[in-house]
């Protein structure tokens, strides 16, 4: 494998808030155009992993390079590496003032210094993309979660970045809403954009995903193709969990 | 005296050359308390540990102390340093500073209730913290703010009378003195009240129609509209 | 500076100016409750009439200037009434008492309505009259709500109070205008002044604070506005 094709290196991150060390010691490169599924029980570091990454929260130990590049320690250059590092939250957190189109306007006017025509015409390729142009001139309290979560992807979308965190996107949504998202996520993944994505969607990880990486503790426990995860026998600590999901969910 | 003759051609023009003033007063005052109220919420919720004291100290320092002190303090005080303001200069300094540090309150208020993942997202995008300011946390805090605003704007209507105890010659002193000048006591002030009330009306349906022009829409407002 | 002695040769002015203060601002507490509270309970409770009236009143009194309000009061209604020989100190009692009341009816109406409508039923089903309902059930809780509210128009009065200058009550603002005629010696006069009333005001709202936690009961009223 050519090392030029990894956009994302992550080194041994480490994040403690208090006495309480989420994460501890956590490596992992990403190839140009691959999506990455994170699985694990709630409270393992996978969302404050991401955060990490684009330095939303700083670890306390660990570098990440971007296409080369450090983004740990870059100091003011840091607001480049998140243009470059595209995130979807897991309450969409879309500007609430705002109309969609504008949404996904307002950091190419701010941050890229875009022209308003131009940041206009970007916007709304952006949210042809996932679906939503329609709902252009909606404001986000008069959108579904789904639509709200498929314009947040489209405002992330829009600063062109190298790769997309993906923090729980369909935690917040009812089934029906999440398979509209997870469309767009796969529509995107076909297309080849690189994906990081925190999620409990076992259909969306074993249909998309290049590699999933278990995580437990504060580390990544097993990691590899979702179907050597789920049936090679060397490998049983993410099929326990999500057995115990699946038990839950038949009680 | 004839009491059609003293009201339409006494009473009526002394208070509208001083409604003039009072309006003018007004009109000075609002936009600057306005703006330093921004600065001083911002500077406390966002600012430096300094800059922070400092905008909290002016606040617990003016809200303190009764306007009409201050008032003194920038009019009959200043001179013995050797600043020296106008009467109507120093009420309008003296609205300002009153107003910036009650507004401050409710923009700090406001910005303390928009949600933590609004500066999250727009720093994700590669924002910096004071555009994120600008461009994501004001416009909405702002908005959320317009009822406590109102009322400190009404506020500034009713105190700005202070600015005749500096010798200004605003809506209130004009009846003092036809009130003097004719003994004419009860009908000068119930007069002067009479257009303070009709200030202070208009201003408050003026903000319910600004509320609702303002609103972001699937929003419901939970928060009543300005009160006198 | 040779500011602290003029102080001390002033002391018992100035200490005289503070209780005038402290006399003005507690006078129009205290007519702010006897009045505002049966206002609210009009205006909660009361007849279509009543509570109109007590519309008009609150609009009034909320409406103007406290400047315009002493004036009207001291220069024209009360003489007219025949009141004429009243001291400047009740006059402007009296102005800021009922300018409290309106401001403080608002204030305790929002907590009466804020008792859960609950209350009221669960009272009448044990048979008490409406009365003794409004009596014994809301207006203990309604009080306890309206407490927090209540304490912050101390603040507001005590800066209103120094208007009172305006028609020649001798309070504290009086007294230091006047010292600072006498010694020429103004800004740092002006300071102690305002220093002192900053004391006042926090000292005050400290005291009204510490009130509220001793009748406070466990578990009530953090949700309940």
């Amino acid at each position: 494998m050519n090392n030029n094709d990894i956009v994302l290196r992550v080194e041994d991150i480490h994040k403690s808030f208090g006495d309480n060390e989420v994460l501890r010691g956590v490596s992992f490169d990403v190839r140009r155009g691959e999506t990455k599924v994170f699985i694990g029980p709630s409270g393992t570091g996978k969302s404050t992993l991401l955060r990490c990454i684009n330095q939303l929260t700083p670890p306390d130990r660990g570098r990440v390079w971007l296409d080369g590049e450090e983004v740990t320690n870059s100091g003011a250059r840091i607001n480049y590496f998140r243009q470059k590092i595209g995130m979807v939250f897991q309450n969409f957190f879309l500007f609430d003032h705002l109309t969609a189109v504008k949404n996904v306007e307002l950091a190419l006017l701010k941050v890229r210094g875009m022209g308003k025509a131009e940041a206009r015409e970007k916007a709304l390729t952006e949210l042809r993309q996932v679906g939503m142009e329609d709902w252009a001139d909606h404001y986000p309290a008069e959108l579904s979660g789904g639509q709200a979560q498929r314009v947040s992807i489209a405002r992330a979308l829009a600063m062109d970045p190298d790769v997309i965190l993906f923090d729980e996107p369909t935690s917040a949504l009812d089934p029906e809403l999440t398979r509209e998202v997870l469309e767009v996520m796969k529509k995107l993944a076909r297309n080849g954009m690189t994906m990081l994505v925190v999620t409990h969607e076992m259909g969306f990880a074993c249909s998309v995903a290049n590699e999933v990486l278990f995580m437990e503790n504060g580390v990544v426990a097993e990691q590899g193709s979702p179907d050597l995860l789920l049936h090679d026998p060397r490998f049983t600590r993410m099929k326990d969990f999500i057995g115990r999901i699946d038990s839950r969910m038949d009680d | 005296m004839d009491q059609a003759v003293f009201f339409f051609e006494i009473l009526l023009p002394a208070l509208m050359q001083g409604l003039v003033v009072t309006l003018q007063l007004i009109a000075c005052s609002a936009p600057f308390g306005l703006a330093l109220g921004v600065a001083v919420a911002v500077g406390r919720q966002y600012g430096n540990p300094v800059v922070s004291w400092l905008c909290k100290t002016y606040v617990f320092l003016i809200k303190g102390t009764p306007l009409l002190l201050l008032l003194f303090i920038l009019y009959f005080g200043l001179p013995s340093i050797g600043i020296t303001f106008t009467a109507f200069v120093a009420s309008v300094v003296g609205f300002i500073l009153c107003n910036g540090a009650y507004n401050a309150e409710y923009i700090r208020g406001a910005l303390i209730s928009i949600k933590e993942g609004q500066m999250v997202a727009a720093q994700a995008l590669g924002m910096t913290r004071w555009q994120a300011i600008r461009n994501v946390i004001l416009p909405q805090a702002l908005r959320r703010a317009i009822p406590g605003l109102s009322n400190e704007f009404i506020y500034l209507i009713k105190y700005s009378s202070l600015a005749y105890m500096i010798t200004v010659i605003e809506l209130s002193g004009a009846g003092k003195l036809v009130a003097t000048k004719y003994f004419t006591y009860t009908e000068s002030f119930a007069a002067v009240g009479i257009v303070y009330l009709v200030l202070v009306s208009i201003t408050t349906i003026a903000v319910t129609i600004l509320e609702k022009r303002v609103a972001v829409p699937g929003t419901v407002r939970a928060t009543p509209s300005a009160q006198l | 500076m040779d500011i602290l002695p003029i102080l001390i040769d002033w002391l018992p002015y100035l200490l005289s100016g503070i209780a005038s203060t402290l006399g003005l601002v507690l006078a129009a507490l205290g007519l702010g409750v006897l009045l505002g509270l049966p206002m609210a309970l009009g205006q909660v409770y009361g007849a279509r009439p009543v509570r109109w009236v007590v519309g008009i009143y609150v609009w009034f009194f909320r409406g103007l200037p406290i400047l315009v309000l002493l004036f009207l009061f001291w220069f024209g209604i009360f003489p007219a009434l025949g009141l004429g020989e009243l001291s400047a100190f009740i006059v402007g009692a009296v102005v800021l008492g009922l300018r409290g009341a309106a401001y403080q009816s608002q204030i305790f109406r929002g907590a009466i309505q804020s008792v859960g409508e609950g209350q009221m039923i669960a009272a009448r089903s044990l048979g008490m009259s409406r009365l003794t309902a409004i009596r014994s059930v809301i207006l203990p809780q309604a009080m306890r709500i309206a407490l927090p509210g209540w304490s912050n128009e101390y603040p507001n009065i005590l800066t209103d109070s120094a208007v009172c200058y305006a028609i020649g009550v001798v309070e504290l603002l009086t007294i230091t205008s006047r010292m600072v005629t006498q010694t020429h010696i103004t800004m740092p006069i002006y300071l102690a002044a305002a220093g002192i009333f900053i004391v006042l005001n926090y000292g005050g709202l400290k005291l009204l604070h510490r009130l509220e936690k001793r009748i406070a009961i466990p578990g009530f009223g953090t949700g309940a506005m």
